[in-house]
């Protein structure tokens, strides 16, 4: 018996030996600073030059709460994530069952949709001010088009919130989308087509097929790309950085993290406590968010 | 529902760099199958076995040729207008659904004045489940079920529409031996009480002649034979027919016709009238041996294998294609197992002769 547990300690001891540097690594970068932040966020007017603080307590999270910029930059993120999350999951889903249906070309459509995906943020964010921003020379290509329809010119980077709102969502939709795209034809695909053949033979209608069969077999890349999705949004900065600049209160297009970083590093920056606060705010809303995730989808998602 | 198909060929084109034209998978079918039978399509993987089934449910379009159900052309009908159950190879039970629901699932596509209430669903699906005995299964998930049921299941659910004719994909292939024995004679039974038209698909000819009222012998996509499973074995067209059937399998020689004689080496075994001098090769079936002091065919003995009702002789001869000359007699007869040679007298129902060039069956007298 001795002989056994010692085997087993020998082995057991093998695989922490492998797993060590992994966890010195996470260790170092990743819990220890988590641990430190959540530290911050309770010590009141921590100053980072000469490591003091005055007291402890929770008036930074007070603050925080009560900042506008912060209430503007939850308000906006909230909406990125309501607007953008369903909306490129499904239309990634639309995407590709259409290119999961079609033979000719079907390459050529999957690298094209998958450009983006390899495509840097500030680039694109560049391609997307040649369509919305209006300078004294132009007024941009979408106001172009929607002066062919007989409607006024918008403002889209520096007008109101709506439009920014809405060339914000498009972005982020545009941006994460072709990642969703990828999962979802390799789901699609490996759906085994016998599945389809048995339906069809018992005459099942193609929506029904869709929604009874396919849909069910791919529920776990469904679910994992909501999760990530959600998680994704919600730490959402660079693109509204890529489009408004990076006075990003200033344009009342700031996100959480933006928030954060300005926190830290902005115009009036210098303020780790604020930032610490926020951080933990911004972690506890994902938490809860996921939380619930999983919990639906307990009920839904069929794992074979 | 008898089933006729009438020239039927199925060509895929060639595939690849080196495509070779294309490939004819099903040639120039044209045959009949009777109401309420049930028939084994028989033959090699690669014979076009499975795209003849796949034709009859609609999932493939032929590239001529028609087939009806009865007097009705269903060649341009999409696959869910034929009436078809079908079960597949490898089940296709929906694996997210109980087999409840699974059995349940053609009912729910019905529309318009088909369209059952949910209670009348439910008694189909039971009734369904309890022909091929699984009602105390239904809330169970296809995964938590052993092969042998979860097969039971797709023949329910092939079977919940009542279908003009049921369709079966190698049926028994993913089961282990003895459940395959039982499985087959629980398709006879489903198929007798239900009285559906049933086409099977196998390459394991036992499986075949063992449960079908009638066997198609299929090689590269041209159909051998037809017929009743003991006729074909008792009578093949061709050397194909004649190796394909039995086991063990036929014993095959190259023989020679010459002067209303058949010799196997230097040996004349039989009479054979009615056949021009010619090379040919001849099939002697294990049961067409008979041992005998003076018998007409010499072999070197190589051991024999007692199974108790029979003996099976085992033996060499140069002139024989197979490695070992199999012949199955009778455990009353005694063998003199330290012989070197045993001679055999040939019983002339068992023993065929074929072309040597095209295999075909020749037909000779032995009076």
């Amino acid at each position: 018996m001795t002989k056994g547990k010692l085997k087993m300690d020998k082995k057991s001891m093998k695989g922490w030996l492998y797993l060590l540097p992994a966890i010195l690594f996470l260790g170092f970068f990743m819990v220890y600073p988590l641990i430190d932040v959540f530290i911050y966020s309770f010590e009141e007017g921590y100053n980072s030059a000469s490591q003091t603080y005055y007291g402890v307590g929770l008036y930074n999270y007070s603050y925080v709460l009560h900042d506008p910029y912060f209430l503007q930059a939850v308000k906006n993120t909230f909406i990125l994530v309501a607007v953008t999350v369903p909306v490129s999951t499904g239309l990634a889903l639309l995407i590709s069952v259409g290119l999961n249906s079609i033979r000719p070309l079907k390459e050529l459509y999957q690298t094209i949709y998958f450009l983006p995906y390899v495509t840097n943020t500030l680039a694109v964010g560049l391609v997307f001010m040649i369509l919305f921003k209006r300078t004294p020379y132009t007024d941009g290509f979408v106001n172009l088009m929607l002066h062919w329809f007989g409607a006024g010119p918008v403002d889209f980077i520096d007008g109101p919130y709506a439009a920014k709102m809405f060339v914000l969502c498009l972005y982020t939709v545009w941006v994460v989308m072709p990642f969703k795209i990828l999962i979802f034809t390799g789901a699609l695909a490996s759906v085994n087509q016998d599945y389809y053949n048995a339906a069809k033979v018992d005459g099942t209608s193609r929506f029904r097929i869709f929604m009874r069969i396919t849909l069910p077999m791919i529920s776990p890349t469904l679910f994992y790309l909501i999760i990530t999705g959600f998680i994704g949004a919600f730490k959402a900065y660079s693109d509204s950085v890529a489009l408004f600049g990076t006075d990003l209160n200033a344009a009342g297009m700031n996100t959480i993290v933006g928030y954060v970083y300005d926190m830290l590093y902005g115009n009036g920056g210098g303020y780790p406590s604020y930032a610490s606060a926020a951080a933990i705010i911004l972690f506890a809303i994902v938490l809860t968010i996921t939380c619930i995730n999983l919990l639906i989808s307990d009920k839904h998602v069929y794992y074979s | 529902m008898k089933v006729v198909f009438e020239h039927l060929t199925k060509k895929f084109p060639g595939r690849g760099r080196k495509a070779r034209g294309e490939v004819i998978a099903v040639n120039d079918f044209s045959f009949e199958i009777p109401d309420g039978k049930l028939i084994g399509l028989l033959g090699p993987s690669g014979c076009g076995k499975s795209t003849t089934l796949n034709l009859l449910c609609g999932l493939l379009k032929p590239t001529s040729g028609r087939i009806f159900f009865g007097e009705d052309d269903v060649t341009e009908l999409p696959a869910e207008k034929r009436g078809v159950g079908m079960v597949f190879q490898n089940y296709a039970l929906y694996p997210h659904l109980t087999v409840r629901q699974n059995i349940i699932f053609p009912l729910q596509n019905l529309k318009g004045a088909d369209r059952l209430s949910k209670a009348q669903m439910a008694q189909k699906a039971y009734e369904a489940a309890k022909l091929v005995q699984i009602e105390e299964l239904m809330d169970r998930k296809p995964s938590e079920l052993s092969g042998g049921q979860q097969q039971r299941v797709a023949i329910a659910r092939a079977l919940v529409k009542m279908p003009r004719v049921l369709l079966m994909d190698e049926p028994l292939s993913n089961l282990d031996a003895r459940l395959r024995l039982q499985t087959r004679e629980e398709i006879r039974r489903i198929q007798r009480e239900t009285k559906i038209t049933t086409i099977f698909v196998t390459h394991d000819q036992e499986e075949a002649m063992s449960i079908s009222d009638m066997i198609v012998v299929m090689k590269d996509g041209v159909i051998q034979q037809i017929g009743k499973p003991q006729e074909v074995y008792d009578d093949p067209v061709n050397l194909f027919v004649a190796k394909f059937l039995g086991t063990p399998p036929i014993n095959v020689f190259d023989g020679e016709i010459r002067e209303g004689w058949l010799y196997i080496g230097a040996d004349a075994v039989l009479p054979a009238k009615g056949v021009s001098d010619q090379q040919v090769f001849v099939g002697i079936r294990p049961e067409g041996f008979i041992p005998k002091e003076q018998g007409a065919l010499a072999c070197r003995l190589r051991g024999v294998e007692v199974m108790g009702r029979d003996i099976s002789v085992v033996s060499a001869h140069e002139a024989c294609e197979n490695s070992a000359v199999r012949s199955i007699i009778s455990a009353e007869n005694r063998i003199d197992m330290e012989a070197e040679k045993i001679r055999f007298d040939l019983k002339p129902g068992k023993v065929f002769v074929f072309e040597k060039e095209t295999g075909k069956r020749l037909c000779f007298s032995a009076e």
